[in-house]
């Protein structure tokens, strides 16, 4: 629908997703995604040339364990914004499916067979923020403030304020352990496969067509055959699931359940997604910048950290860089469309208007 | 003509990516002499502090004794930790503290499982471990400053309303929750002594209720056990919500004078009633004390004194000489009694 390539078009779109007239390199390179990822090794290189002990050995693993749980779930909640949705009880499925593996391997199950109903609880709460979101057609920001309060109610119901914490040194290792000699961390590997599952589902096939689609308009996606209903239904199952495996990695790694773990990561993976280039509105994003937004923020927060800046100033250069990230663009698109205005306005005042609010 | 609107992002991009990048080399050579002159293998010691949480007034008491032991013994300690009190808050601060290759840790931890794998990570880069207030498991840490043992809250709190009685009388005990542990274990070590020791013959023990640690509920039991035993002459309450909600009760009651109340409290919930003579004494550890011993033991460890065996003794300044008991505990000693006169002296 957006793929119009005559500038003449009369119907000036309001909102676009890609620009196919320009050549391939300048639709990779100039790119809000390819600014985040320039900052984010801009940070990189800044921090280990100046903070104290932030280009010592155990830098990348520590942080790369930071970042897990939050770049696990940024993958499904870039494909649900983009389709103009929120999922906000990510975190919540978390805490249950972190007590639900410790009160199952409490009971004598093994850690495999818990980690699967954990799993199975997660696809069944995304299920259900699904099925009222996509077949009920209740918006998905209530429906999940609603369930955020749910599920963490049950966490923290089942296990009230205790802890359990005895976990198999072989599983919590796993969580902990890196891929050989190496610095990388062992739930890397999963996560790459996520990573490459997603980008597949999101930028080469059918169904990521549709998502963008959904975003910009859902009504004339639903008229150009996409199924939204079903589209939406499986992004928060996807969600759910992947949530649950977070929730897992999460207790293995600090070999506590509690129903309290993870509290307010939601907030933390939405601020990666939008940090990364993708539209609140929906139907704008891509996946490489969400992964640098994460990164960015997981960075920032290592090496303030590392020169004992209190966590409330880390909040708040997270915050501002999220407003900037999210104003900046809005900013340059409107100074852009006075400035070549002036200028062509004598010639072909037809075609300025079209220009002029070509979305960003 | 859709183009222009992406050229000023990618300027954007690239003025930030430069900006950023020319600051990075402007101040290369800053940066590196700062590290350099930060001399963090040289004499002087350098420590972090982990509460369990910030902006507690309990921790912000127990830093500031932390400090004041620092600045006598001339090392660097700081103060890190999260907004909220949960273990994967503190394991990030863990690791930094490894990443920075510390001297010492010094925490409070939220969790005694959860903190390990961390925490071993950090003492294999050399950190030497201590724990303060809430303990570890002990295979963890190196010592754990112990604030009072259950045995000596509970001969304290008998002393305490023995002598505000004057030896002799009905008393009551208002605790938590039946189940919780510690209140279960602090009352029957006070039941066992009054039935033992000569000195409590004439006081006998005629109640024991539970305010489940809720304001009401305790402020309410209070009430029931002044009506239920009308010669009641004290009431011992070994927790800190419990203790102030009977003082609210005593303090507007006609018993108020006449029924004495001691316990487990913090000053800032006590200092009205102790001001208003509701309440003579009651007790808790020093939280300024034991961040002060944490500190000096940090430092005997760190500068191979002591190597946190059962047996070895250091010096903590003007607290004096303490030894390691079992386990790598240290003991701070007997609670510290607040009353009229000292209890203008803390905030928390």
């Amino acid at each position: 629908m957006t793929t119009t390539q005559s500038p003449a078009a009369p119907a000036a779109p309001t909102r676009t997703y890609a620009d196919y007239s320009a050549p391939l390199w300048r639709r990779w390179l100039l790119t809000r995604e390819m600014a985040v990822i320039a900052l984010t090794v801009a940070v990189f290189v800044y921090a280990t040339i100046n903070v104290d002990n932030f280009d010592g050995p155990l830098t990348v693993k520590f942080l790369l364990q930071d970042i897990a749980p939050i770049l696990l779930i940024a993958l499904p909640m870039t494909l649900i914004i983009i389709t103009g949705e929120i999922d906000l009880s990510v975190a919540s499925i978390m805490g249950l499916s972190s007590v639900l593996l410790g009160v199952f391997h409490d009971s004598g199950m093994s850690i495999p067979a818990a980690a699967v109903l954990a799993l199975l609880a997660g696809l069944a709460c995304g299920a259900l923020n699904g099925f009222l979101i996509a077949y009920v057609g209740l918006p998905s920001l209530a429906v999940t403030i609603g369930t955020l309060a749910l599920f963490r109610g049950i966490a923290v119901g089942l296990l009230g304020t205790t802890a359990i914490t005895e976990f198999t040194d072989k599983w919590s290792d796993l969580a902990t352990n890196t891929i050989g000699e190496s610095r990388i961390p062992l739930v890397m590997i999963p996560f790459a496969v996520l990573t490459i599952a997603f980008v597949v589902l999101l930028h080469f096939s059918t169904f990521g067509r549709g998502i963008y689609e959904i975003g910009l308009n859902d009504e004339a996606a639903h008229f150009t055959g996409v199924n939204v209903a079903r589209t939406k239904f499986i992004l928060f199952v996807l969600s759910g699931v992947v949530s649950a495996f977070a929730g897992i990695y999460f207790t293995l790694r600090y070999g506590s359940a509690r129903g309290d773990n993870a509290t307010g990561y939601e907030l933390q993976v939405i601020a990666a997604v939008l940090l990364g280039g993708v539209s609140i509105f929906g139907g704008r994003g891509r996946l490489h910048g969400v992964l640098a937004g994460v990164v960015l923020i997981g960075v920032i927060s290592s090496a303030l950290r590392l020169e004992s800046v209190t966590v409330n100033v880390t909040n708040i250069i997270v915050g501002l860089l999220l407003v900037a990230s999210v104003i900046l663009p809005s900013v340059l698109a409107w100074t852009s469309s006075r400035l070549p205005r002036k200028a062509a306005t004598p010639p072909e005042s037809s075609s300025t208007p079209n220009a002029a609010s070509a979305g960003v | 003509m859709k183009f222009h609107t992406r050229r000023p992002i990618a300027l954007a991009a690239i003025i930030l990516t430069a900006s950023a990048a020319l600051t990075a080399c402007g101040s290369d050579d800053g940066g590196d002499s700062g590290s350099d002159s930060g001399s963090d293998g040289g004499g002087e010691l350098s420590m972090t502090m982990l509460p369990k949480n910030l902006g507690n007034p309990y921790f912000d008491t127990s830093t500031a004794g932390a400090e004041a032991a620092a600045e006598d013994l001339g090392i660097e300690i700081e103060e890190v930790g999260p907004e909220t009190a949960s273990p994967d808050a503190q394991v990030s601060y863990i690791n930094t503290v490894a990443q920075q290759g510390k001297d010492a840790l010094i925490l409070s931890a939220n969790d005694p499982e959860a903190l390990c794998d961390a925490i071993d990570e950090a003492r294999s880069a050399d950190v030497k471990v201590i724990t303060f207030d809430a303990d570890t498991n002990p295979d963890c840490r190196d010592l754990f400053i112990n604030q009072a043992t259950a045995e000596g809250i509970a001969a304290k709190q008998l002393e305490l309303i023995s002598e505000q009685i004057g030896g002799k009388g009905e008393i009551a005990i208002l605790s938590a929750a039946a189940n919780a542990t510690n209140q279960n274990a602090w009352i029957d070590m006070m039941e066992k002594e009054l039935a033992d020791n000569p000195d409590y013959a004439d006081i006998e023990l005629v109640d024991t209720v539970y305010g489940d640690d809720d304001d009401q509920k305790s402020f309410d039991q209070t009430e029931a056990l002044l009506q239920n035993h009308p010669d009641l002459k004290g009431i011992i309450s070994p927790t800190t919500v419990g203790i102030a909600a009977a003082a609210r009760y005593l303090s507007d009651s006609s018993s108020k004078g006449k029924v004495a109340l001691t316990g487990l409290g913090t000053p800032n919930q006590m200092r009205e009633y102790v001001e208003n003579g509701t309440v003579e004494s009651f007790a808790l550890w020093n939280p300024s004390d034991l961040g002060a011993l944490a500190t000096y033991a940090a430092a005997a460890l760190a500068n191979g004194d002591i190597s946190g065996e059962e047996g070895d003794s250091f010096e903590a300044g003007d607290l004096g000489e303490f030894e390691v008991g079992a386990d790598g505990v240290v003991l701070l000693g007997e609670p510290f009694t607040f009353d009229a006169d000292n209890i203008g002296d803390f905030d928390f």
